[in-house]
């Protein structure tokens, strides 16, 4: 790449922390960029488009971690993912009712 | 590398694959395919995850309509992680460059996810170890790499890593290549613990949870001898505990030597140094190993390795087999010993609150006469080819001893009716494993031809501790200064009316301990086949007098712990070849 990725820092405001439905969020949108996008904190950074590197990440309510995209569209990546770390992946209004979640039984 | 501490029940040192058994019957092969078969290996991966994808979104339309779309979402996020780019990256390198078969590369990629999962301090996301896990089987299912029946299919040697292990499931395990077990649950006095020994199986019990955080393919160590079990050692670890093993052999080798000589002490005072067997086929080992006898056969594995009810002539066969073999050495046949922690094929009692107060062992023959009947029909018929002793198990009270001598007389009055060959004149005993057994002792005495004290059971009950709960597990010590002097009575009562008195409890087969008994006045052990060449050896590296010197002072001791530590140190003074690091 003939530029440098562009970074921003994002912070996890829902209270439950980056877990599965956020995480699988946050899959879905990074997959719709063509750009490489990373995020992490520290020295461990993963990829934004494996939900099982994100979980791992184990990134909790306050967490603050550095976004970075390479490619294309990587302003727009940004952006968007920006936005929904700020809205909180839909989960800042309805916290308590969406506390507990089954437990995986198919 | 992980290390686990559980309690050690079956000593010896073994390295090996780990085959995790989980409560499904999950198995998990660990093998590499030819560098031409990874493509296909490959492929077989990929319609493995169709398949798996297929059955999710299934699952998530389903549930999504029973319970709303959010529950549905689980599914969602089970998907996203079955898609995951990294983890098919992982796959493809591992079967393409490591040439790892499909199902290897699956168990060991995912549990090592499931493994970081569960370290993050989110319970949340710790949580999601689950669904990573569930996504494993589901793909092994898919691969056709899982088993219902697990241990019968083995081709490899392993370690058998298991939520809980029955004493018959032990019984069956294939020691061509299982080399020795660990499991979450169990106490040292469970009958898993004796089996294993039995088998001479090193075994750890009662770790505790520890399964799920185990990569399937992992190396494990068992250290049967420290109650440790180390998870994919590091090549230190793995060189070391290598090393115990060659040196365990060494000496196994050099004890061997001892198989001809007798049992005594330096100043010749004779010790009986018989052996525990469970399965006929032991006997091999006990002749191979100069026992002199049979002091304890266990007669209910008949009834747990077969699927079948044992019928008089099974009894029969394997009595007379074992009765042969031992070609004229005393064989003391212990009737059936089921209830508490093993049953038979039929439910023979109701769902018990405390299995190990209620209908147990001489309590269940004497409720169940058509259970009881055709073995103590077996035991006198079986008596014509040899010397064979019956003892009765966990004889509490006057009238159950009678019921059961009654019982025996009646049975050798309709063989004799029916013209049927048996001897009805065999030496008839009891196992002194209640506290009521040892208080009455000059009673029973009366009416046995020896004695047999169990220190399992008789620890179990004097320290009302359930050795199958690993809750209470650490209670559990036949050292405890409590038995030692209900042995020590025992021992008196029997000297006074000249009867034999023998221990065949796991106790004697601790050099040690067995140092212990003998000081006490014990002259008759029993212990499994793998002790003998080390009880022998400690026999013979000691005099009567100093084991009694040994006895005194530990009858002054008040805990267990002392007692053991104490035996310890004598017993690396007297005989320090027995003592492996």
């Amino acid at each position: 790449m003939n530029t440098s990725p562009l970074t921003r820092i994002v912070v996890v405001k829902n209270p439950q922390g980056l877990h599965a439905r956020p995480a699988d969020m946050l899959v879905r949108l990074a997959s719709q960029f063509e750009s490489a996008i990373k995020i992490g904190k520290g020295n461990e950074h993963v990829d934004c488009k494996s939900i099982l590197s994100l979980l791992t990440l184990g990134a909790s309510h306050g967490t603050e971690l550095a976004l970075s995209a390479d490619g294309k569209d990587a302003q727009a990546a940004i952006q968007a993912i920006a936005e929904l770390f700020d809205s909180g992946f839909d989960e800042l209004a309805n916290t308590v009712e969406e506390d507990v979640r089954p437990v995986a039984d198919p | 590398m992980v290390e686990l501490q559980g309690i050690p029940v079956s000593p010896g040192v073994a390295i090996g694959p780990a085959l995790v058994l989980d409560p499904d019957g999950y198995r998990i092969p660990r093998c590499l395919v030819a560098a031409e078969d990874a493509e296909g290996e490959y492929a077989r991966l990929q319609t493995a995850v169709d398949a798996v994808s297929a059955l999710l979104e299934t699952n998530r339309l389903e549930t999504s309509a029973v319970a709303g779309v959010n529950t549905g979402d689980i599914f969602a996020a089970q998907l996203q992680m079955l898609h995951d780019p990294r983890l098919h990256a992982e796959l493809g390198r591992r079967i393409r460059e490591e040439r790892q078969s499909a199902a290897y590369a699956v168990s060991r990629v995912l549990h090592n996810y499931a493994a970081a999962l569960r370290r993050l301090d989110n319970p949340l996301l710790a949580d999601r170890a689950e669904d990573v896990l569930d996504i494993e089987k589901q793909l092994l299912l898919q691969l056709g790499a899982v088993s219902r029946q697990p241990l019968s299919e083995l081709t490899e040697p392993v370690i058998v890593l298991s939520h809980v292990l029955t004493p018959s499931e032990t019984a069956s395990l294939d020691r061509r290549y299982v080399r020795g077990f660990c499991t979450e649950t169990g106490g040292p006095g469970g009958h898993t613990a004796i089996v294993a020994k039995g088998l001479e199986l090193p075994a750890v019990v009662g770790i505790g949870t520890f399964l799920e955080n185990i990569g399937a393919a992992a190396t494990v160590i068992v250290d049967g001898d420290r109650g440790r079990v180390i998870i994919d050692p590091d090549e230190e670890t793995l060189a070391h505990y290598e090393e115990r093993l060659q040196q365990r052999e060494s000496l196994a080798a050099r004890l061997a030597e001892l198989k001809d000589v007798p049992a005594e002490t330096a100043d010749k005072v004779r010790i009986q140094l018989s052996a525990n067997i469970e399965f006929p086929h032991e006997t091999e080992s006990c002749l191979e190993r100069g026992a002199d006898g049979i002091g304890l056969y266990r007669t209910e594995f008949l009834y747990l390795s077969s699927s079948e009810e044992p019928s008089e002539e099974d009894h029969y066969e394997a009595y007379s087999q074992v009765v042969r073999e031992m070609n004229g050495r005393p064989v003391v046949i212990r009737t059936l010993d089921l209830g508490a922690d093993k049953m038979g094929q039929r439910p023979l009692a109701e769902q018990e609150h405390n299995p190990f107060l209620g209908l147990r062992s001489i309590r269940l023959s004497l409720k169940n006469l058509d259970l009881f009947r055709p073995q103590l029909r077996a035991v006198l018929r079986a008596a014509v080819h040899g010397d064979v002793r019956v003892m009765f198990p966990l004889i509490t009270t006057m009238a159950e001893l009678r019921q059961a001598r009654m019982l025996l007389n009646v049975v050798a009055e309709d063989l004799n009716e029916a013209g049927i060959p048996y001897r009805s004149d065999i030496p008839v005993g009891m196992m002194v494993e209640v506290p009521a057994a040892v208080i009455m002792l000059d009673r029973f005495v009366k009416e046995v031809d020896f004695l047999s004290i169990g220190t399992n059971d008789l620890a179990q009950y004097t320290l009302a501790v359930d050795r199958s709960n690993e809750y209470v597990a650490d209670l559990y010590q036949s050292c405890d200064p409590a038995v030692l002097r209900l042995i020590a009575s025992s021992v008196k009562v029997a000297d006074a009316n000249q009867t034999p008195l023998a221990v065949c409890g796991e106790m004697s087969s601790n050099p040690g301990r067995a140092l212990l008994l003998i000081g006490l006045g014990v002259r008759n052990l029993s212990v499994p086949p793998s002790a003998l060449h080390r009880v022998k050896k400690a026999i013979r590296s000691v005099t009567l007098k100093q084991c009694i010197q040994i006895a005194e002072r530990a009858m002054t001791f008040e805990a267990a712990r002392d007692v053991d530590l104490y035996l310890q140190d004598r017993l690396s003074a007297l005989a320090p070849e027995l003592i492996v690091h």
